[in-house]
């Protein structure tokens, strides 16, 4: 029990390198201002209703809070130049440091989408199987086999647990009638 | 004393041998993923969402209530053991338990922490169980203008007290009114934002939100940022504390639980500031103020507490007005929802036996965690070298799990699929989470109250300041936000001096 003191890591310092403008911040405004727009056009669109019963309409909300976007996204777009930037969010297993690996985060996205494709045709079984194994592999673990039996032992599991224990028929896909 | 009656009765029902064998369950899952890196408790009970589809309610919060404490638990192990705290609350312990771990003082480390978190844990659930029925009893006198500023007053508070930028607060939180948009409007009929797809007549499912912002958003989070090599993970045995460590955690305990269960029952509280606070109280305090910053066990007893106490209080708000104001409180009220049950201060009124059973399993969960988790330390700190793509890919994997069986239908899967991606650039660039998730909680019951109160004041907005408990939530309201910009204005520099003496101090003692 005795943890001498050798080059033991550090308190990892949240000190980023000094970087004055973070203008990626610039997707955030992006998105406001498309939430906004399409909360203030959707809003319009809606017809009164009927003014006695509901003096606040069911535009009011919408209006309110799309106009609200589009000033937040104002002002931020107007902090952005000035300097300000948000605190990226520490974890555990999150290395501040590092710079950001969005190949990863793209080909997982891939992944996904092609989960949302091919989950009904194919079936809940093989794409989770697929998902899991191959999340597994883009996250780099090397055991190649064993990300996919684990994935098919999750898929298994989760289909016959829902199944017979939720009561929620997973689709089986081209395993109609095997599983 | 009919109270007392009912929480009987709550225990009589929450130890039932099946009630029992979903405590133990949940008591373990929350411990064994307040443990694991990257997993917290609401994503926990965000991801078991979908169980509420097929078990009764009363099953389901007994194992919520063990999971609400156990990841409390096992995030405490994982900052002594690990040094790198996964969330704000648990910074304190990370530095104290951390130089004790090194020092070869994990046991008792991880003693004082589990056995801290079980006193603050039981005294926070007494306290809970004495003031939630008496506010909601008063509660359910206020009228829809009360209410209504209640949960203004909610919204106020978390986005511009917590969070260190109010901008961003205000960006996360009209985000999340925004998706509550969604649907189709209550009172006209018209389908509202919801670009001609039928499905998403009936709003956007909570349980996808809540699984896509703390599962996928994570998740992608971490993916980008994974740390390359395996951080170091002290071994550990069976925690234990000496006479000494007992005779000095006792008060810091109490101490702590004082400082956290109000903190928690307000709806700005927090744990940050108690778990801090107790850190200074103790360190003033202390016969050994030289130990502190090195290992001093009452650094992490005393927070250790107040971050049990203030999770123990957020349940008062949530149980007695239906206001979340933690994460974790946040996604236990979409299940209630899920259930069909109103949250609201009617919760005591309507679900009595659902209510209390959940207290009494508050009560068994923290015993349980007690009892299993010091003989089960050294399990936990070998979970801690679980290989990460596994980990992340089994969090990726439950994920599209839940969000997919709640209509089995891959819309829902392709919504997970963006609102992680909002919960990726919400962490990529520091907008804080808990402001969205509340927003999509109490943006549509807002509006509700809105309009249902100017149509009982027959369209006249005056008619929303008619209580005198709306009329001093909204003065309330103004001082907490007028504070501290009136104080930036007096005292600019003095303050700017003592954040910066502060952070040097914090690492100082970070690098000794």
């Amino acid at each position: 029990m005795s943890a001498p003191e050798q080059d033991l890591p550090e308190a990892e310092q949240p000190e980023t390198p000094e970087r004055d403008v973070d203008y990626a911040q610039y997707l955030v405004v992006a998105v406001l201002a498309l939430v906004g727009g399409f909360l203030v056009y959707s809003a319009m669109t809606l017809s009164e209703g009927f003014a006695k019963v509901d003096p606040v309409g069911p535009k009011f909300f919408p209006m309110v809070l799309g106009v609200a976007a589009l000033v937040l996204a104002a002002i931020l777009a107007i902090a952005i130049p000035r300097g300000s930037k948000g605190e990226a969010d520490a974890g555990e297993d999150v290395d501040p440091n590092a710079p950001g690996d969005w190949r990863t985060v793209g080909l997982l996205i891939a992944l996904f989408v092609a989960m949302i494709v091919l989950v009904n045709p194919v079936g809940w079984v093989i794409t989770s199987t697929f998902f899991f194994g191959g999340a597994a592999t883009i996250l780099g673990s090397k055991h190649y086999v064993r990300n996919f039996v684990i994935g098919l032992i999750l898929a298994l599991a989760s289909f016959y647990a829902f199944y017979s224990g939720l009561g929620i028929p997973l689709p089986a896909g081209i395993l109609d009638g095997i599983l | 004393m009919e109270n007392f009656d009912w929480l009987l009765q709550g225990f009589a029902e929450a130890a039932t041998p099946m009630n029992l064998m979903y405590a133990v369950i949940g008591v373990l899952l929350g411990t064994a993923v307040g443990v694991l890196p990257g997993i917290g408790p609401a994503m926990t009970v965000a991801l078991l969402l979908p169980i509420t589809y097929n078990v009764s309610p009363s099953a389901a919060f007994i194992m919520f209530a063990g999971i609400f404490y156990g990841g409390m638990y096992g995030g405490s192990t994982t900052s002594i053991l690990l040094n790198t705290p996964g969330e704000s609350s648990s910074v304190i312990t990370a530095i104290e338990g951390n130089k004790m771990a090194k020092a070869g003082r994990a046991a008792q480390a991880l003693a004082t922490a589990a056995i801290g978190s079980f006193v603050a844990g039981t005294i926070g659930t007494i306290l809970l169980a004495a003031f939630a029925p008496a506010i909601s009893r008063f509660a359910v006198t206020l009228g829809a203008p009360s209410y209504l500023a209640i949960m203004l007053f909610a919204l106020v508070a978390v986005t511009a007290v917590l969070g260190s930028s109010k901008l961003r607060g205000a960006i996360s939180l009209v985000l999340g009114l925004s998706i509550g948009i969604v649907g189709i409007d209550f009172l006209t009929g018209q389908p509202r934002a919801t670009f001609g797809i039928p499905q998403l007549a009936d709003g956007i499912d909570i349980v996808v939100i809540a699984v896509a912002i703390f599962a996928l958003g994570e998740a992608l989070w971490v993916a980008a940022h994974l740390r390359r090599k395996p951080a170091d993970v002290i071994p550990v045995g069976r925690p234990w504390m000496g006479r000494d460590d007992w005779r000095r955690s006792w008060k810091p305990w109490l101490r702590g639980t004082a400082f956290g269960f109000p903190f928690g029952a307000l709806p700005a509280g927090g744990a940050e500031l108690p778990t801090f606070l107790s850190y200074i109280t103790e360190k003033k305090l202390s016969k050994h103020p030289e130990e502190f910053g090195k290992g001093a066990i009452e650094g992490v007893a005393g927070p250790e507490a107040a971050n049990n106490a203030s999770a123990a209080g957020t349940l008062v708000p949530m149980l007695s007005l239906g206001l979340p104001t933690n994460a974790t409180a946040a996604v236990m009220l979409t299940a209630f929802v899920s259930y069909g049950i109103q949250p609201g201060p009617t919760l005591f009124e309507k679900e009595p036996l659902l209510i209390w059973t959940l207290i009494a399993s508050l009560f068994i969960g923290n015993f349980l965690l007690l009892v299993l988790n010091l003989p089960l330390a050294p399990l936990w700190a070998k979970l801690l070298r679980t290989p990460r793509p596994y980990l992340y890919a089994g969090i990726l994997f439950f994920a599209t799990l839940g969000a997919f069986a709640v209509n089995i239908q891959p819309l829902d899967l392709a919504l997970l699929l963006i609102f992680g991606l909002l919960g990726l650039m919400m962490r990529r660039f520091g907008l804080p989470v808990l402001p969205l998730i509340i927003g999509v909680i109490l943006g549509p019951r807002i509006e509700r109250q809105l309009r249902q109160s100017l149509q009982l004041g027959g369209g006249d907005w005056s008619s929303l300041f008619t209580e005198p408990v709306a009329i001093i939530t909204y003065v309330c309201m103004a001082i907490l936000l007028l504070i501290p910009l009136v104080l930036r204005l007096l005292h600019r520099d003095e303050e700017s001096l003592l954040i910066v003496e502060d952070d040097k101090d914090q690492r100082e003692k970070a690098q000794a």
